[in-house]
């Protein structure tokens, strides 16, 4: 089975962001394992992760300048897991807010709170562990189905 | 520094800000800036036109939903232009297709409002 290993560490800084997407969505295509679809889930998956931890250092009060996110691709025959982990003070990830039905009016107060559940809708597997130490953000995408002939 | 495109147009009594780029949380500052300020001015009947959008994340969407609450408490409306299945995906999981006007172009969205 073959398998690819990527790891960048990157700073806390929302600047990084866009690096940070086209590495991951160029190390899924080494291997054509997910579709053009698939890949611009995973863009948005790494996206909301990354920017959860620059939010979560911000608010422990990280020094910017060497606060770091570390995020890791793993491609193998059949999937590509996602791990994205920072140093923050973590949250509790069942204790998440319930956002209001979206026809409800009070749902426009809220201007945040998508990122987790985009997380778990565009990925097949998703896993979020927290605590004092910081956050990790594990996700997997199953390889695409080939279209059939 | 990502480049982020703001290009203002006037349309039939409608603000047409067409967006270009990527939209996350290193420039959805630059988007809410512009948004806000259109609302200052008394602007309160906006299209935003996202059709040249490449990339857009929550960060994004909560600006967009922002600025629908500021026209809507000013007796104003904001409708959104997008044809791109990449974005058009992220408003539809996240429910937010049935809180914005989605049109196919610009002309379709100023003669809706």
């Amino acid at each position: 089975m073959k398998h690819h290993r990527i790891s960048l560490r990157v700073p806390a800084q929302p600047e990084y962001l866009a690096l940070v997407r086209m590495v991951i969505a160029g190390t899924a295509r080494i291997e054509p394992i997910l579709d053009d679809e698939r890949v611009d889930d995973l863009r948005v998956i790494v996206s909301e992760a990354c920017t959860n931890a620059i939010e979560a250092l911000r608010e422990r009060g990280s020094d910017p300048s060497t606060a770091a996110i570390t995020i890791e691709c793993h491609l193998t025959d059949d999937a590509v897991e996602l791990v994205v982990a920072d140093e923050g003070g973590g949250f509790d990830p069942g204790g998440l807010d319930v956002l209001p039905e979206v026809t409800d009016p009070s749902r426009l107060r809220i201007e945040r709170g998508l990122g987790i559940p985009l997380i778990r809708a565009l990925s097949d597997e998703s896993e979020i562990t927290s605590g004092p130490e910081g956050t990790q953000v594990r996700v997997v995408l199953q390889a695409t189905e080939p279209p059939a002939v | 520094m990502i480049e982020l495109g703001l290009e203002l147009s006037e349309r039939d009594g409608w603000a047409v800000l067409a967006v270009s780029g990527e939209v996350d949380v290193a420039t959805a500052p630059r988007l809410r800036e512009r948004l806000v300020g259109l609302v200052g001015e008394g602007r309160t009947r906006i299209v935003v036109d996202l059709e040249k959008v490449d990339f857009i994340d929550s960060t994004g969407l909560g600006v967009l939903v922002g600025a629908l609450k500021r026209v809507r408490t000013n007796e104003g409306d904001l409708a959104l232009v997008c044809t791109g299945p990449r974005i058009l995906k992220v408003f539809e999981i996240t429910g937010l297709t049935k809180v914005f006007a989605i049109h196919r172009t610009v002309d379709e969205a100023t003669l809706a409002g």
